[in-house]
């Protein structure tokens, strides 16, 4: 091997390669971990019963239910037909492919994203693939974890491997220290609207710089998660002794002499000095505000302390009109301080924001105070273990004594495909990824924010960050 | 699948960017799990406004699309491209496709064309001056044609090479079937097992 310096990416590429793809054919990956869920699945397994192909790995795949799942009374049947059918149809080809499935009331159901470094599955240095776009959030640990299409998912399930086209590396180095307030979420808001819900695409992420090594390893989820949000193909960081404390003595976590090989080949894994990215992106911790967004698109972002845009303040005439859509769309006048957008629903949850330490930030906020009138606040756990974990600590007494919703795991209002949707014309503060017309619920509107600004605005119905509580109730 | 390489359909200029596949398929239709059908999915909340150009009579049979820039961000799922598809469209253009759409397109026989905005804006100004105008998409000569403008578009060559020869995915890897065994022989202990379960 040449000693050519190398990003963390084109290492875990490299030692992936069964076929180096030749004349502009791509590249033939092996995948160490398969992720499935009842929505993008159905159509792939019947590809393979059509084509009479067997699964390849089971042992390298999981399926868990999320997308369709209710979040109230999962002990009875599915009232959406749909829904229903999805979900049997998943059970069905689980048990007829032989592959392990986490039902609903199943402890280790929950969010596929959240599920898989949940179980410690999810390690460095691996290819993990999965029918959904935040796939991304895997890469959190060092993983190149990837969205996929339908025909994708049968491809990887008949092969346990992906042709894949090259991709070129963008460093977005975040330097600098969080001010109290502001988390992981602000981060990754503020660099897609520094981007655009464009600007990764051909790039894989790599988040680098003090402030993102002084993450957490649920708030390098959070950021990894969004990455598709920008365009990218995948989002990273590199795995460090954090990533490592997080994984040892999860139930699939290597063991013994296994964890030894494992994290010394982990440690080889970050970016060589002097490899070269692609591209570069710089941004300032210290200066970061609270970040929401005020349209339509994840890119629609600004500071909680600034004011709605006007389309005139865009020079690109496309950013213009996507701009003059969204705030008729959203109901908003510019000028408006975003902090006097006045909120009807609160969701707290999705693959974003749902793990113990999202509960945790907002069960601090809202703990002894008192939540707006006419503000409906839902609380939807990431998983099952999320939940019992919150329960465990008091967290669901602190919600259910604010008047929040407290309920079972799955995705939820992030995309509304169970009955937790918002009316038209409703606006919410979410802590979900996408904030697209009629994301969550026909005619709904949705500001994308952090747990504590969600918990905030939960207490003074208007957007807020915890340092606007100071005196208040 | 079957082979792509010159098709003629009515254009449809479609003035919008940042078409995220929410707008191309709102998540209320991934329940089917059909492979199949999906055409009256396509741009489904679009669709109830009498003024949407697909329920405007030139283009109701339109099955070549141009688009503002940014065309399939968001989810992933790739019932995005079987609307399109079951709709009866052949190609779309853009000046920029999301990576994820790009790829899922490839597969399924719709070809994605890049050109340059300024080519997309001349394309909808002839189809807007002439509604229901035809389309020629020439994927061996790698260009788009409506009445006298004729531009290249970008493709890549592989997803091009299929294209051409409506190749199936899988078979294609299956070809390889031999490298991935090997790969497989020399696969780390510590990687990631979900057999037998551990957890709970």
């Amino acid at each position: 091997m040449s000693s050519a310096p190398l990003t963390l990416a084109e290492k875990v590429w490299n030692d992936h390669l069964v076929v180096k793809g030749e004349n502009g054919s791509p590249d033939l990956l092996y995948i160490d971990l398969h992720l499935v869920h009842e929505v993008t699945s159905p159509q792939a397994f019947d590809g393979l019963r059509l084509a009479g192909r067997p699964v390849r790995r089971p042992d390298l795949t999981i399926a868990t239910e999320d997308h369709n799942t209710p979040t109230w009374d999962i002990d009875k049947p599915i009232a959406d037909i749909t829904s229903r059918t999805q979900i049997e149809a998943l059970r069905k080809n689980a048990a007829e492919f032989g592959i392990r499935i986490h039902s609903l009331g199943d402890v280790d159901q929950g969010i596929v994203h959240v599920v898989g470094p949940q179980l410690g599955l999810t390690m460095p240095g691996i290819t993990v693939v999965c029918g959904d776009s935040h796939t991304s959030t895997h890469g959190a640990f060092g993983a190149l974890a990837m969205g996929i299409g339908t025909s994708e998912v049968e491809h990887v399930l008949a092969t346990q491997t992906l042709p894949l086209k090259a991709f070129k590396t963008m460093a977005i180095n975040v330097e600098g220290t969080l001010r109290p307030g502001v988390t992981a979420k602000d981060i990754i808001l503020a660099v897609i609207a520094k981007i655009g819900t464009g600007g990764g695409q051909g790039y894989v992420l790599e988040y680098r710089g003090s402030a993102i090594r002084a993450l957490s390893m649920e708030a390098r989820m959070t950021i990894c998660n969004m990455s598709i949000e920008a365009g990218a193909r995948a989002g990273m960081v590199a795995p460090d002794q954090i990533t490592f404390d997080y994984l040892k003595g999860r139930p699939h976590a290597p063991e013994g002499a296994d964890w030894d090989a494992a994290v010394e080949y982990w440690k080889t894994l970050p970016t060589d000095a002097g490899a070269k990215f692609d591209a570069e992106v710089f941004l300032d911790a210290n200066t970061l505000d609270p970040f929401v967004t005020w349209g339509t698109n994840p890119g629609q972002g600004v500071s909680l302390l600034d004011v709605v845009p006007s389309p005139d303040d865009f020079s690109d005439p496309n950013d213009k009109a996507a701009a003059e859509r969204a705030l008729e769309y959203m109901d908003l006048t510019p000028g408006t301080k975003m902090k006097d957008i006045r909120v009807d629903t609160v969701f707290l949850g999705s693959c974003t924001n749902s793990r113990i330490e999202d509960l945790r930030a907002a069960a601090s906020i809202i703990k002894g105070k008192t939540k707006a009138d006419g503000v409906r606040m839902m609380v939807v756990p990431g998983s099952a273990k999320v939940r019992l974990q919150a329960e465990s600590e008091g967290l669901d007494q602190v919600f259910k004594d604010f008047g929040a919703e407290w309920r079972f795991a799955g995705c939820s209002m992030c995309l509304g495909m169970n009955p937790d949707q918002l009316a038209p014309g409703e606006r919410a503060a979410s802590t979900s990824n996408r904030n697209f017309e009629g994301r969550q619920g026909k005619g709904s509107r949705t500001h994308l924010v952090s747990p504590l600004v969600a918990a905030a605005t939960a207490i003074r119905g208007t957007l807020s960050s915890p340092a606007d509580l100071e005196g208040a109730n | 699948m079957e082979k792509f390489e010159t098709y003629t359909g009515v254009g449809v200029p479609l003035r919008r960017s940042n078409v995220d596949t929410d707008q191309i398929i709102p998540a209320v239709y991934l329940k089917r799990i059909t492979k199949t059908g999906f055409e009256d999915a396509l741009f489904a909340a679009w669709r109830n406004d009498p003024e949407f150009i697909l329920n405007q009579d030139a283009y109701r049979n339109g099955s070549v699309l141009f688009a503002g820039p940014d065309f399939g961000t968001g989810s992933s799922r790739e019932h995005a491209v079987w609307a399109l598809r079951d709709y009866g469209f052949k190609a779309v253009f853009s000046s920029k496709f999301a990576d994820i759409f790009r790829g899922n397109s490839g597969k399924q026989g719709l070809v994605t064309g890049i050109i340059s905005d300024a080519d997309i804006e001349k394309i909808w100004q002839a189809l807007e001056a002439n509604p229901g105008l035809e389309a020629t998409v020439d994927l061996v000569a790698k260009t788009v044609a409506v009445a006298d403008i004729r531009v290249e578009f970008e493709i890549d060559e592989y997803t091009r090479w299929r294209l051409l020869e409506g190749l199936d995915d899988i078979g294609l890897t299956l070809r390889d079937e031999q490298s991935i065994t090997d790969f497989e022989a020399k696969r780390e202990a510590w990687r990631p097992k979900t057999l037998p379960a551990k957890g709970a």
